[in-house]
């Protein structure tokens, strides 16, 4: 059985008590790009600048569970200094690691779980997810994974409408 | 009917819910999410099981005995249904899918043939989407204006400019008691202020029709819709009552078969109310198990139901604040007898989804979300409340678990 400490990890607890990169860069020259979840209400504003095709800096706004403030602020850590294909190459696996196999969800789920994300994890080669490892736990937790993927979402959109602008 | 059996029904009632014996992640379940859907009486599931297992077959249509026991347990649920709003006739109770359909028809069939461009009709700011998006869909085609009551910082309808809202309206469509704040709406008092302006009023009783005696003359509505699963009934029927006057005028909602007089290639003539609003094979189980749901409630007595809740809501008020001081903001009316068993409350700055996410650990079931009230919300300055909700078979131990599991909620992340 999953239990809480499955899900709220203490590193995810201190990214949700101490976002990283909070806040709103002016656009332009940033770009900006919004998630919103219709079920729960929450909301992510991102706003980022780019040079050539890395993103320089990024800030992140709006309101949401614990799991969803803690995974933008992971992500924000994780892509600053980044180049797009680089962060479409992170943005993959990470969801990778949220994603969950139908059949895996009727039965004793729990270890069926656990190999997807191993799976995923293993398939993801030289990229390393680190800190953001700790959101694994999430995929126990069926409900929680849009949460920890509203972040991850907002910025795939932006980035495409930023790539498809130029 | 007893009134004072509040303490009667803590005892007898929990036992008679079969789901209510299961545990969840090892500990007993605490349900607290009754205004989202009831958990049903063994009484309820008997009477589904037993009419699969004889009597089932179509209704209003074979001549052998099992097709006329269907139709006959189909129209004792109708009688039943009306018995216990205190409807005029079986004839006005509709059956629906849910409560939402039942408004959807309301809008669709009497809105359609009654509101265009020059008209308005008044809602709250404390609807349920059931209760708006109807309105919203059918104004973009006829272009008439929606007006909306405020409300109060506690939480009540903001009654000051009623009779200028009212003026030229042609609807007015309330709730009469709020799925997030409990507030019980003063809804005599809002009929009689339609009524004077020439209005229709419009009930949305699927929070009230489950927890208070409800008499559709007193409350002075034109039409109300409530649904089954949440008052001890299945889930697949709600109702609709109207005044007969305005059924019969009223033209179809959906086409089919059962809908109908006679049908030729050029046309069709409808069929005599309810059947003109009820196209197509019934959710007869469905409709059985909510005729045993209203039989159940009346053999506890409506009275003894409401007075119990009453009880159990100033029980959860006093212990909940008395546990968590300023750490908890209970939305809503503070005085239990105006309002209903509906506690949104904001704990700390921990977010809806988490408080929930740990409570469930706990066993502890509760709602997490907008509540499908997102002007509400709006005006509450808030994206998400948590919820729980009360019934018949929840007693104190339900609410010293809520607030014993909200320790846990504090320990993981007080600040």
């Amino acid at each position: 059985m999953a239990g809480l400490e499955d899900l709220y990890r203490e590193i995810i607890l201190d990214h949700y008590r101490n976002p990283r990169h909070r806040g709103e860069l002016e656009c332009p020259p940033a770009h900006r790009s919004e998630g919103f979840n219709p079920l729960c209400g929450d909301e992510v504003v991102l706003t980022f600048e780019m040079d050539g095709d890395v993103v320089t800096d990024l800030r992140v706004g709006g309101y949401g569970c614990s799991i969803s403030q803690a995974s933008a602020s992971m992500m924000s850590a994780a892509v600053i200094g980044k180049t797009i294909d680089e962060i479409r190459d992170l943005t993959r696996a990470f969801k990778a690691m949220m994603s969950i196999h139908e059949e895996s969800i009727g039965g004793d789920g729990s270890e069926a779980l656990d190999g997807a994300a191993d799976a995923a994890g293993a398939n993801d080669g030289a990229l390393r997810l680190g800190d953001l490892e700790a959101l694994r736990g999430v995929v126990k937790f069926p409900v929680r994974i849009k949460c920890a993927t509203l972040g991850w979402n907002a910025l795939a959109t932006g980035l495409d409408e930023t790539a498809a602008g130029e | 009917m007893s009134t004072g059996a509040g303490p009667d029904i803590d005892r007898a009632v929990k036992v008679q819910f079969p789901l209510l014996e299961r545990s969840v992640h090892g500990r007993p379940i605490v349900y607290l999410d009754s205004a989202a859907s009831s958990q049903k009486p063994t009484a309820v599931l008997d009477a589904m099981d037993d009419y699969y297992r004889t009597v089932n077959a179509n209704v209003h249509r074979g001549a052998y005995e099992i097709a006329a026991a269907a139709t006959e347990q189909m129209e004792q649920a109708r009688a039943d249904v009306a018995r216990f709003i205190s409807a005029p006739s079986a004839d006005e109770i509709v059956f629906t899918k849910n409560a939402t359909e039942a408004m959807n028809l309301v809008a669709r069939s009497w809105g359609g043939s009654n509101l265009g461009s020059a008209d308005a009709i008044v809602l709250t700011e404390m609807e349920h989407h059931a209760n708006i998006v109807p309105w919203h869909i059918l104004a973009a085609e006829r272009g008439f204006e929606i007006r909306w009551i405020p409300i109060t910082h506690d939480g009540c309808l903001d009654l000051t400019d009623l009779d200028r809202l009212l003026d030229g309206a042609k609807l007015l469509s309330v709730t009469a008691m709020s799925n997030v704040l409990g507030t019980l709406n003063p809804i005599p008092r809002l009929a009689a202020a339609a009524h004077d302006a020439g209005a229709l009023l419009s009930v949305d009783a699927s929070q009230y029709v489950p927890h208070l005696p409800t008499d559709v003359g007193e409350l002075g509505a034109d039409f109300m819709v409530f649904t089954g699963h949440k008052m001890c009934g299945p889930t697949g029927v709600g109702v609709l009552w109207a005044r007969m006057e305005l059924l019969d005028a009223m033209p179809p909602f959906l086409g089919g078969g059962e809908m109908i007089l006679d049908v030729t290639k050029e046309g069709f003539r409808p069929n005599t109310v309810p059947h003109k609003f009820e196209a197509g094979t019934p959710p007869i189980a469905e409709i059985v198990g909510l005729g045993a749901a209203v039989r159940y409630l009346e053999g506890l007595g409506m009275d003894a139901v409401r007075a119990h809740e009453v009880s159990l809501t100033g029980y959860a008020l006093r212990t909940l604040t008395d546990r968590h001081g300023d750490d908890i903001t209970v939305h809503g009316p503070s005085e239990p007898a105006q309002r209903g068993g509906v506690l949104s409350f904001v704990y700390r700055d921990v977010h809806p989804h988490d408080i929930s996410q740990v409570l469930d650990q706990s066993g502890v079931c509760v709602r997490a979300g907008h509540h499908c009230a997102k002007p509400l919300m709006r005006c509450l300055g808030v994206t998400a409340t948590t919820r729980a909700s009360l019934y018949v078979y929840n007693d104190t131990s339900d609410i010293d678990s809520l607030a014993e599991a909200l320790d846990e909620v504090g320990a993981l992340f007080g600040h």
